[in-house]
């Protein structure tokens, strides 16, 4: 992956694959402790201890069409290339919570990429899933509910073209002034 | 500088489009529609499937074509991502591999608008797979 909003897309994909209805994605960037923590919960349908010890093996997958799962194990990989760390946990019929820690300051880490595009194509779905993103740095906090959203926009869909540009700018200008990791 | 969007300034949004909505209503039972299904598993994400499934939403969008834009599971032909199946209305899905911009833009003016296929088909027997 060659940013870690790619390894947001990819990750959430599993939890949509698990049924899950409500997905939380937190970053969390703490440049004192030179950490940049990625974290993504959700309440699918989550894994058995059996294939939670074979979840980061490259060579398990849940898939039929293809022999190899790397979603999990790149992520682990690039985490752990920056100093970071990995873990993962499952309870079946909970969820599972993915986090990742990257050493911020690490030469290796991947950069943030486009976020917002990442966040557009998970929200803007015709799927009912619900997120919540959380965005915490030193210089401030964001949080959108899609929950929240709905509610507000009450019959209109969020797949319409004028509620994806708004959510679009309402992105960017947040994570602008909140984000300081590249 | 622009003022940063709130929920307050959705809830505006949200009045103006409800009553443009209503005009659009009938059209949008999904069988009708143009449907694209983006393969956006770890391979597809790898390959640039998130530029190529933005490019369909905002080209769509901008060229007043309604789509139904969704995202799935990897086909099983990795080699050969960014990938979609692509349903016209009334017509069997048709797979294409390797799905840049540029051939987004080309399966847009061609397959979706005058209805010829071109090249790129993955040709083989598909069922369309549950996610």
């Amino acid at each position: 992956m060659k940013d870690l909003s790619l390894h947001i897309l990819d990750i959430v994909q599993n939890s949509i694959r698990a049924k899950a209805k409500l997905i939380r994605i937190e970053i969390t960037e703490r440049p004192g402790e030179d950490q940049l923590i990625i974290t993504i919960t959700d309440d699918g349908s989550g894994m058995s201890p059996e294939q939670l010890k074979q979840a980061i093996d490259p060579f398990y997958t849940s898939r039929t069409t293809r022999k190899v799962g790397l979603g999990l194990s790149l992520l682990k990989q690039n985490a752990e290339m920056t100093n970071g760390s990995f873990h993962i946990e499952s309870d079946p019929g909970v969820g599972t919570k993915v986090k990742a820690v990257f050493g911020m300051n690490h030469l290796d880490r991947p950069i943030m990429g486009d976020l917002t595009g990442t966040l557009l194509l998970l929200i803007c779905s015709p799927e009912e899933i619900d997120y919540v993103f959380k965005h915490q740095t030193p210089m401030g906090e964001f949080e959108l509910d899609t929950r929240t959203v709905r509610q507000t926009l009450e019959n209109v869909p969020i797949t319409h073209p004028d509620v994806r540009s708004f959510l679009k700018e309402m992105l960017r200008g947040n994570l602008e002034q909140i984000q300081i990791s590249e | 500088m622009n003022k940063i969007k709130s929920l307050a300034d959705l809830k505006k949004l949200q009045s103006d489009v409800q009553s443009k909505i209503k005009l659009r209503e009938k059209g949008d039972h999904s069988e009708n529609l143009v449907q694209i299904k983006v393969s956006m598993a770890t391979c597809g994400i790898a390959s640039g499937a998130k530029e190529t499934m933005t490019y369909f939403i905002e080209e769509l969008d901008h060229q007043g074509i309604d789509a139904v834009i969704t995202q799935t599971g990897c086909m099983g032909y990795c080699y050969a991502e960014p990938t979609i199946e692509l349903t016209m209305p009334g017509q069997p899905p048709v797979v294409y591999g390797f799905v840049t911009k540029a051939k987004a833009l080309e399966i847009i003016e061609k397959h979706i608008k005058l209805n010829e296929m071109v090249d790129g088909i993955i040709p083989v027997t598909y069922n369309s797979i549950e996610n």
